[in-house]
């Protein structure tokens, strides 16, 4: 293997990772930059996502294509009710206790998962044509790495235009300036949070299919680390920035992959590499590479 | 606070029960209830230390799992005998300066505190001036960094190995007197001039600046002490069990201690005290939900995990029902996420 | 009067008779602790079924009933060593069994000693659960054994020259695997280099491309990559996807249905060291016990059941020899261990108390574990 083929290897590896780290992180950027709360239990959602997936396939007798747009709205609905009873009740009190509670949602559903769902891992039923291994030139890449980044961009495009074009879009962004001027202005703020969160765990799922067709393993407890690396992949890039996340999240995924293959011997160490990354861009921009400045309110 | 005196006498009494409690308890309970209420004295240390943070100061650090290892292994290698030593680290030996050093307990779990507070301030300093959401983020990022280096580092912690045969010092008067320690001590604390500082940043930081409070120096102080407490209580939690691992400091741990913050009132010392014990009997009482229960004439299957079910709905509830109670003292605070 | 007397004397006699009968009617009672929630629960769940099964074919001993009680230990130290102490304590258990994980059989190995209440471990395989502890045993062969086992195969029998490791950092188990193996391959190749790379990862981990690629790129001729079965069959998968053809080798716990249904093809060819198959039942009580277990569950046994069974059958073995329930006496017992005939082979405990007793090699073939071969301890 030469140096050059084995170092697309890692870029490919690196951008496939990527991408998914911007998939769910799109969806993480979105909660937060409508709503300036940082959706713990994003990670949990995406893990329901992914199991609502593997049932609709393996016990219902959908084909696994429709079962990849039912599904997702599913989550987006169990989504829409998880805001409703722990995130609306506390939407005037003080931003710790709704981390509080966003930390309590999700470690409810991460045993609720247990509970259910049994703590052993179970196989996802990959389809066919999404997994088979191509290779160009001495790089072996699997089909599903193409299709997550063109899923990734379609969503970044259709995201954009939908919150800077669309009414619901900018009355999403309205109120994620001020929630009073807003309400004055005749939007209803509850529907249009409600709509929010829809799309927010909708996304997540999204991501999760596409995890799962990747890394087809299940578990209660796999939306943890995505979770958290997709969210820091989102304050890199910016927090409440939809280009910003898929930007982070290449970057992050680019990074560990990276530090593997550069740096062999730290191989160890990989997951505590977007904590430090994390941490480097909260001291030198903690607004982020592409996101704007907030000037402290008094 | 209250009135000095009246507290202080009701302190005396509770402290005096609580000794005479501990007696009886040492004479006439076996080891399972004894172990329960040695797990409760090093939690009351773990939700104080939280609280300091947390709900006196109100800055939300999730990085207590982090602080705990950095305790918990300093009093375990320092309070191994060498020989368990040289047994333990059988795939790759200990730094030659730690292989032949063996403390006794108190200067250890002093060490393990002082461990732990140097590591918060050299954390806590340049995060701590992020606020709310970024810094526990960021500070949950520092818990898993330090579980990820603990597990690389073999020469050091004898990596995913863990350490076995770490002498039980903790009893009850150690994990309860330390407990009382930290009662006396965050009391003592927030009665001061320091506390009334840490309260000022927690109800407005602007404010607080602008009357010449010292921000920093006050934030860092706050965590160090809460750091120098949480790592003392890692370390009577090694010397109680004899063994870790990093992976017993992921951030569940986190979880339950901030359970029992919540539980017990952000601000609160009596209520944390109080909710740590009721915590951890808990978790022990409700095992019958994770089994199966024989009534006799009929099975009712058990199902493994419903323990934290029932804690993640008692949190969220704590929280959303809650609200009105002990966290009213936060309101008004800083922006909420719908004023914003 | 003296009638009076004499119906109340009968009526003491036959009080106490019940009374003392009753008092033999007492069960005895054996803890479990296993993991049955968080990342171990397969194997926990598995051994669990493996003891269940011995309960009900051997439930009585010196005229008494065996009673077996589980408790979770949720994959945890602490709840581990909290479940013991629950065992020992509140439910007054004789003996224990447990538990599936090194780590955890180590947070309870302080509590046992003390407590002086005799353990015996079923799949535990760090040396170090049962050093320095006079109480804890286990039916089990020990890693240097397994490390050495497949090094063995791999240079013996696959004729490798160079070999690569990918181990699990935070699994006690993987990493003293890998030393192990390491030691070993390079003895018997004579050649230091012959371990052309050390890679690592974490438990919880999906992609290991990067590992990989870097592993890939020294073309070694064997992988060798203990870690959970889950993890291990991500990352077979991707090797596959990256165009890695060599064998991968790995330990115990591949063991599991779960290893196949994520590996899918990927895992084909797959070969571990294991304490026992279904396939080569090495004396009569393997017989007896597949028997009764494919009745059971309706399926073949694997090996994590069958060192359940022989811990439950093992401690039950000693009681009828000892003639006595004490835990003391049951201690004394196991020490003395020597020829026990089990499902999982002749058990004898050595010094440590550990089992000394071969290992079997499998091979992932057409989707099942299929036996290549027995080794005999050295």
């Amino acid at each position: 293997m030469g140096n050059l083929s084995m170092f697309l290897q890692h870029l490919t590896n690196g951008i496939s990772l990527g991408s998914l780290y911007a998939l769910i992180a799109i969806g993480y950027t979105m909660v937060y930059g409508i709503l300036r709360l940082i959706n713990f239990a994003h990670g949990d959602i995406f893990m329901l996502g992914v199991y609502l997936t593997y049932f609709g396939i393996l016990y219902t007798s959908i084909p696994w294509w429709l079962v990849f747009v039912i599904a997702p709205a599913i989550t987006g609905i169990i989504g829409l009710f998880l805001e409703k009873v722990c995130y609306k009740p506390l939407r005037d009190s003080p931003r710790i206790t709704i981390l509080i509670s966003a930390i309590g949602a999700s470690f409810l559903l991460q045993n609720l998962g247990i509970v259910l769902f049994g703590g052993r891992p179970r196989a996802f039923p990959v389809p066919r044509v999404l997994n088979h291994v191509v290779k160009v030139r001495g790089v072996s890449i699997n089909v599903i790495t193409f299709i997550i980044p063109v899923v990734t961009i379609l969503l970044l495009v259709g995201l954009t235009y939908f919150i800077t074009k669309t009414k619901t879009g900018m009355a999403m962004r309205a109120l994620s300036r001020d929630y009073e001027t807003a309400s004055l202005m005749g939007i209803d703020i509850n529907k249009i949070i409600s709509i929010t969160f829809f799309m927010g765990s909708l996304l997540a799922a999204v991501g999760g299919i596409m995890w799962g067709a990747r890394y087809p393993q299940l578990m209660p407890l796999m939306g943890m680390m995505p979770g958290l690396k997709s969210f820091i992949a989102a304050v890199v890039g910016g927090i409440g920035n939809i280009a910003g996340a898929v930007a982070g999240g290449f970057i992050l995924g680019l990074g560990e992959i990276m530090l593997v293959a550069l740096l062999p011997r730290l191989t160890g160490y990989r997951d505590a590499f977007a904590f430090v990354v994390l941490i480097i861009i909260l001291l030198v921009k903690p607004s982020g590479l592409m996101g704007q400045r907030e000037t402290e309110k008094v | 606070m209250r009135k000095n005196g009246r507290s202080d006498r009701a302190a005396l009494l509770a402290l005096a029960c609580v000794v005479v409690g501990l007696i009886l308890a040492n004479r006439y309970l076996d080891d399972y209830k004894i172990r329960i209420i040695n797990l409760s004295g090093i939690y009351v240390t773990l939700g104080l230390s939280m609280n300091l943070i947390n709900g006196f100061t109100g800055m939300f650090s999730l990085g207590h799992a982090g602080f705990m290892a950095i305790g918990a292994y300093t009093v375990g290698i320092l309070t191994m005998p060498v020989q368990m030593k040289e047994m333990n680290f059988f795939l790759q030996p200990i730094v030659p300066f730690l292989a032949n050093v063996e403390w006794g307990f108190l200067p250890a779990l002093l060490a393990a505190g002082l461990v732990a507070a140097v590591l918060g301030i050299i954390i806590g300093a340049p995060v701590l001036r992020l606020t709310d959401d970024y810094l526990a983020i960021a500070t949950l990022g520092f818990a898993e960094i330090i579980r990820v280096v603990f597990t690389n580092t073999q020469s050091l912690t004898n990596g995913a190995l863990g350490l076995k045969g770490i002498p039980n010092y903790t009893n009850t008067w150690w994990s309860w007197g330390v407990a009382f320690v930290t009662i006396w001590f965050v009391s003592f604390l927030i009665r001061g001039s320091y506390g009334k500082a840490f309260m000022a940043i927690r109800e407005d930081e602007v404010a607080a600046r602008a009357m010449g409070i010292n921000l920093f120096k006050h934030k860092v102080m706050s965590f160090a002490f809460g750091s120098f407490f949480a790592g003392v209580a890692g370390g009577l939690l090694a010397s109680l069990l004899g063994t870790i691992d990093p992976n017993m400091f992921r951030i569940t741990l986190t979880f339950n201690i901030l359970l029992i913050v919540v539980l017990g009132g952000l601000g609160r010392i009596t209520g944390t005290v109080i909710s740590a014990v009721i915590v951890t009997v808990m978790m022990e009482a409700l095992r019958f939900l994770d089994e199966s229960i024989n009534l006799g004439f009929v099975e009712i299957k058990g199902v493994p995990g419903m323990r934290m079910v029932i804690f993640s709905i008692i949190l969220i509830l704590m929280v959303i029902v809650g609200r009105e109670g002990f966290l009213k003292r936060l309101k008004g605070r800083e922006t909420s996420y719908a004023e914003n | 009067m003296k009638r009076k007397i004499g119906l109340m004397l009968l009526v003491l006699v036959v009080a106490c008779s019940s009374w003392v009968g009753f008092a033999f009617a007492q069960p005895i009672k054996i803890g479990v602790f296993e993991p049955m929630t968080g990342p171990s629960a397969a194997g926990g769940e598995m051994t669990v079924e493996g003891i269940e099964l011995a309960l009900e074919m051997k439930g009585e001993v010196l005229g008494r009933e065996v009673q077996i009680i589980v408790v979770d230990n949720k994959s945890d130290k602490v709840e581990a060593a909290n479940a013991v102490s629950r065992l020992i304590e509140r439910d007054q258990v004789v003996a224990i069994i447990g538990s599936y994980g090194s780590s955890l059989s180590m947070a309870a190995g302080d509590i046992v000693n003390k407590a002086k209440v005799p353990t015996v471990g079923c799949s535990p395989t760090n040396p170090l659960v049962t050093l320095n502890n006079d109480y804890y045993f286990r039916v089990c062969f020990i890693d240097p054994f397994q490390g050495t086992v497949m090094a063995n195969y791999a240079v013996n029998e696959l004729g490798a020259k160079t070999a690569a490791v990918i181990q699990d950092v935070t699994q006690d188990y993987s990493v003293g695997l890998s030393k192990y193996f390491i030691d070993a391959f390079r003895k018997l190749t004579g050649d230091p280099n012959s371990i052309v790379e050390v890679s690592a990862y974490n438990t919880g981990d999906q992609d290991f491309t990067a590992q990989l690629t870097n592993v890939k790129n020294k073309q070694p001729d064997v992988i060798f990559a203990p870690g959970n079965y889950g993890e291990s069959a991500l990352l077979i998968r991707q090797a596959r996807d990256l165009g890695i053809e060599v064998p991968f080798l790995g330990g115990d716990t591949w063991e599991a249905p779960e290893f196949l249904s994520i590996g899918g093809e990927a895992v084909e060819g797959a070969v571990f060291s294991t304490h026992f198959t279904a396939e080569a039942p090495v004396t009569p009580e393997s017989d007896k016990f597949l028997a009764a277990y494919r009745e059971k569950f309706g399926k073949e046994a694997n090996a994590f059941a069958a060192l359940g069974y022989d811990a439950y059958m093992l401690i039950l073995d000693v009681i009828e020899k000892v003639g006595s329930a004490d835990s003391q006496a049951i201690r004394d017992g196991l020490a003395q261990v020597e020829g026990f005939v089990g499902a999982t082979g002749i058990i004898t405990l050595d010094e440590n108390g550990d089992a000394v007793k071969s290992a079997v090699i499998n091979k992932v073939e057409d989707g099942k574990f299929v036996y290549l071969t027995t080794v005999e301890p050295f």
